[in-house]
């Protein structure tokens, strides 16, 4: 991050000094409502797509993602295009339009309000991996800020009226493939026999717990996210078809105002901080820590160790074979 | 006969779901231990409260998926299981006809 932010600096300053400061201002403020626009734009045009296609109910309607198209001719199925893989990839441009205004106009000694945040992410999440994952994944904060960044502001986007990607299990469970993936990548720094004779631990009885055990880990974090972030959505759409039904039992009978739901007018909101806001921060952050616990855990340390020592003898005995 | 297949179908998904839901048994008391505890650690150490807590509140999610196992089986018992059932009984029903 610091380099970054010295090669902007340095790139910067000698286009602003060429510049006169009027059209220098005016370029970076245009360059920000782009941005702006950037992170605005793609959830736009999901609320679009979904007012396009929502076919009009009346009563309680829970149901998944909607299905925009079906592509047909691909070999196992259809690929379907659903509104989960739409919502996402418009949550990972807007995300990316948000670091970019974030980041725009950095300079070395600071005091804008934006590089104050940007700065302070930065430092939160490389003291949050330091912290739980040590000195050896140095590096590894990147992909937790960004599936930090993409649950969270996944789940809050059904605060604007999208459908939350992280409601549908498909996205959960690639999330928790990839950490899987790099679970058993970490596993195997210790070499291939080392990753096999771990199933065989603590004796070989074991073998077929320690397989299922091994595929509990991304099937469980996959449905722990998908099953707070769904059961929240639907205890909000079934408490809010309750009160219109109450709304129209209790006041139907009055002319004008009975036409209104008006019992469903503020308490759907208090249900929702908790529901979406906390729960959806919360599993975002949870989602995090168990990734980088899972990462860091799963290490091999000592037989790192015997692996390096390993190969700093075959490299030697190789140079002495030349020499 | 199919009326009758399909009301014992619906209330056996219903009954399904609810047993699923046994499931939060566990969790309500896992979760209600964690918390006594950390206020129990509170009381005792009131300067590490927002550790305590943050640590709580980890822990509490992480016990709480058994529960969320259970009830998206019972979500899906009532909500998917009833139409994927009825096509199956309506398949068979024009096959035996």
């Amino acid at each position: 991050m610091t380099e970054f932010k010295g090669e902007k600096g340095a790139r910067s300053s000698p286009a602003s000094r060429g510049d006169a400061p009027m059209t220098r201002d005016s370029r970076f403020r245009l360059v920000d409502g782009l941005l702006i626009a950037l992170m605005a734009a793609p959830l736009l045009c999901c609320l679009a797509l979904k007012v396009l296609f929502t076919p009009e109910s009346e009563g309680v309607d829970i149901s998944g993602a909607m299905i925009y198209l079906t592509v047909p001719g691909f070999p196992l199925q259809d690929l379907v295009i659903t509104e989960s893989q739409i919502n996402s990839w418009a949550i990972m441009l807007s995300i990316l339009g948000l670091c970019l205004y974030l980041t725009h106009g950095l300079t070395e000694k600071g005091g804008t309000k934006r590089q104050l945040i940007a700065e302070w992410i930065v430092e939160k999440c490389e003291g949050l991996v330091s912290a739980n994952m040590g000195e050896r994944f140095a590096g590894y904060e990147y992909l937790i800020a960004a599936i930090m960044a993409l649950s969270a502001l996944s789940s809050l986007s059904c605060l604007i009226g999208l459908f939350a990607p992280t409601g549908d299990v498909n996205v959960t469970a690639g999330w928790a493939i990839l950490v899987f993936a790099l679970v058993t990548y970490t596993k195997l720094q210790g070499g291939f026999l080392n990753y096999l004779k771990g199933f065989t631990e603590p004796i070989p009885v074991f073998t077929p717990m320690n397989f299922i055990s091994e595929f509990s880990l991304p099937v469980s974090m996959a449905f722990r996210h998908y099953g707070n972030v769904m059961s929240g959505a639907v205890i909000s759409a079934l408490i809010g078809a309750a009160l219109r039904g109450l709304s129209k039992t209790l006041l139907g009978w009055i002319p004008v105002i009975g036409q209104i739901p008006l019992l469903q007018i503020g308490l759907p909101a208090i249900l929702s901080i908790y529901f979406d806001v906390f729960s959806g921060l919360m599993q975002a952050f949870i989602f995090a820590m168990l990734t980088m616990l899972n990462v860091s855990g799963s290490f091999p340390q000592e037989a790192w160790e015997k692996r390096q020592e390993r190969k700093a003898i075959r490299k030697q005995r190789a140079a002495l074979a030349k020499a | 006969m199919v009326e009758l297949a399909m009301g014992i179908m619906l209330g056996l998904c219903g009954v399904g779901a609810g047993i699923a839901l046994i499931a939060g048994i566990g969790p309500g008391i896992g979760e209600g231990q964690a918390v006594a505890a950390a206020c129990e650690a509170i009381g005792r150490q009131p300067e590490a409260k927002s550790d305590v807590t943050s640590t709580m509140i980890m822990g509490c999610a992480i016990a709480e998926t058994t529960g969320l196992y259970g009830l998206i089986i019972g979500i899906l018992l009532i909500f998917v299981a009833p139409g994927i059932f009825s096509g199956v009984l309506k398949e068979t029903v024009l096959a035996l006809k």
